[in-house]
């Protein structure tokens, strides 16, 4: 009798344990639920953008991270290296957007030396992004918005979803913001831009996506990747419109009894002494 | 959606397998080969088994802030509508360009027609859209591989039977309706249909996408024998525009790529240059 079948793949025997452990304990408190299934990881609802020119490419994002409905980080970057002439904004669980970007950063950093060029085609970065996502069937949550510049094809701009598949536009946006970004695109947007007018654009959808979503605030930090994929400015806090206005230059110093005594209750010092037996 | 459940993958078009006339050429022995190269490298090796995800993904990872009709973490899907149509000497094949992530439209220009074996080999694909763009990828591999070893171009039925396999041997696992079509001097212009549980047929026209559904009568009825070019992108133009005007998930332009001897041509109609149905 055939006991053990030659298994491939994945296991989600623990995601099968999860379900039913949460069946369960349908009455119990998040607590005590959260305690025993992982914690839930921070993303970034976020708003990320990217826009073609002629000359290059300009990416951008906003700066919040968020963990459930807490601001967890107020100004973190989402416009990750990958090569020298390719940039990557994610959107999603921050751990994999991270974790993916970098795998794919050493890969190109190991496929250019591999190949003896300065630049490495932006296809070859998507290519091995998509494949890499595919492979997890969506189950890493990186929604990413690629761009870059390269000898082969001049300004490419790419989106790569979680599950895998790809989109090449001229103008792309990506999270939970990126409805507001889409909706200054689709009005603003025309085939002639210069540099200058594609890096307002993307400040304009970010900015819109910074506004009119919850999941996104902070920040916009852009990146232009130009002059054949050698040149980048890399515009980190390119605009900061929530600054804090006013914080009391003193901080909050409370006087000695601002906080009443309710009770008050003294005990002395117990005295234990311990004994050491070796029978 | 719960794409991953085999339960959920609707069933296969009723096919009789009798109904696959055009399927009277023998497997040459290159493709068996090159069958087993490609269970000997599974492209989709490892990708995860039939389960649902989605509640596991709302449960931790769904953003409070994403609203319910945006979410990214879904299949993105071609809700579409394709067809191909066959004349004597060529083919004709045209999509929508509608790709959606739930109700949000994330690219109203896609590309759904992509080349298998330029400019001779094209398909129009339908379902997930990572599944489908890395079956085309996965095809597009092995027929340039097949090309150089046997230093002839393959045919459409090869380009197709790779489709088949890989849909067949992969269906629990994908949600893919692809149509292949093209040219070659063995058989002039071809139409195959690879179904979601992996059948495969040869018609003189096919339909595929959600679309698809909302125009099998009219394509039945105004479907001639023996149209020519003209005659086969005319009717491709009226009856795409049907299923884009009924059809939600399907819309935006009208791609369409004509193969014969002479090579592949892509043609482009924008809203306003398709025919207008009833508007009421």
């Amino acid at each position: 009798m055939l006991l053990e079948q030659d298994f491939q793949g994945f296991s989600f025997d623990l995601f099968l344990r999860n379900q039913q452990l949460l069946r369960r304990w349908s009455n119990e408190s998040k607590e005590r639920i959260e305690n025993v299934l992982a914690k839930p990881p921070r993303k970034t609802g976020t708003t990320i953008a990217g826009v073609l020119f002629a000359g290059g490419v300009v990416l951008g994002a906003d700066t919040r991270a968020t963990e459930g409905n807490v601001v967890a980080d107020k100004n973190c970057s989402k416009i990750h290296y990958i090569a020298s002439n390719i940039y990557c904004c994610g959107a999603g669980t921050a751990a994999d957007t991270e974790a993916t970007t970098q795998l794919i950063a050493s890969q190109m950093e190991l496929h250019r030396q591999a190949v003896d060029r300065d630049l490495v085609p932006v296809a070859a970065a998507m290519t091995r992004l998509k494949h890499y996502l595919f492979r997890y069937q969506g189950y890493i949550s990186a929604a990413l918005v690629l761009g870059g510049v390269d000898e082969l094809n001049g300004p490419s701009l790419y989106t790569v979803y979680p599950h895998g598949s790809v989109d090449q536009l001229p103008y792309v946006s990506m999270g939970s913001g990126s409805l507001a970004a889409m909706a200054v695109f689709e009005a603003r947007w025309h085939e002639a831009l210069t540099e200058e007018e594609a890096k307002c654009l993307v400040y304009e959808a970010i900015s819109a996506g910074i506004e009119n979503d919850l999941g996104s605030g902070s920040n916009v930090d852009l990146c232009v990747v130009k002059n054949g994929g050698r040149a980048v400015d890399y515009l980190r806090g390119y605009a900061k419109e929530n600054v804090r206005v006013y914080r009391k230059p003193t901080g909050h110093v409370f006087a000695r009894g601002t906080t009443a005594v309710l009770a008050q209750e003294l005990r002395k010092y117990v005295q234990v002494t311990r004994v050491v037996s070796d029978l | 959606m719960s794409r991953s459940h085999e339960a959920t993958i609707p069933p296969a078009r009723g096919f009789s397998s009798s109904s696959g006339g055009g399927l009277k050429t023998s497997t040459p022995a290159s493709l068996e080969l090159l069958y087993a190269a490609a269970a000997a490298s599974d492209p989709f090796e490892g990708i995860a088994s039939a389960m649902s995800f989605t509640k596991h993904l709302l449960m931790h990872n769904c953003d409070v802030w994403t609203p319910d009709w945006y979410n990214p973490t879904q299949d993105p899907q071609l809700g579409t509508t394709i067809m191909a149509v066959e004349y004597d000497g060529g083919v004709v094949l045209a999509a929508d360009s509608r790709t959606s992530t739930g109700t949000y439209v994330a690219n109203r220009v896609s590309d759904k027609i992509t080349a298998v074996a330029p400019p001779y080999i094209y398909c129009a694909r339908s379902g997930s859209a990572a599944d489908t763009q890395m079956l085309a990828d996965t095809v597009r591999r092995y027929v340039t591989a097949l090309a150089l070893e046997t230093q002839r171009p393959a045919t459409v039925r090869t380009a197709a039977a790779l489709f088949r396999e890989l849909i067949y041997q992969n269906k629990s696992r994908l949600t893919a309706g692809v149509i292949c079509a093209g040219w070659d001097p063995l058989n002039g212009g071809q139409v195959y249909s690879i179904t979601l549980g992996g059948t495969l047929v040869r018609q003189p026209f096919s339909i595929g996408g959600s679309g698809s559904t909302y125009i099998y009568g009219y394509c039945d009825a105004s479907y001639r024998k023996g149209m020519n070019r003209e005659a086969c992108i005319a009717f491709c133009q009226q009856a795409a525009s049907l299923a884009m005007a009924r059809d939600g998930s399907s819309g935006g332009v009208l791609r369409m790529v004509c193969i014969e001897e002479s090579g592949a041509q892509r043609l482009l109609f924008t809203e306003d240059q398709l025919p207008r149905g009833w508007q009421g």
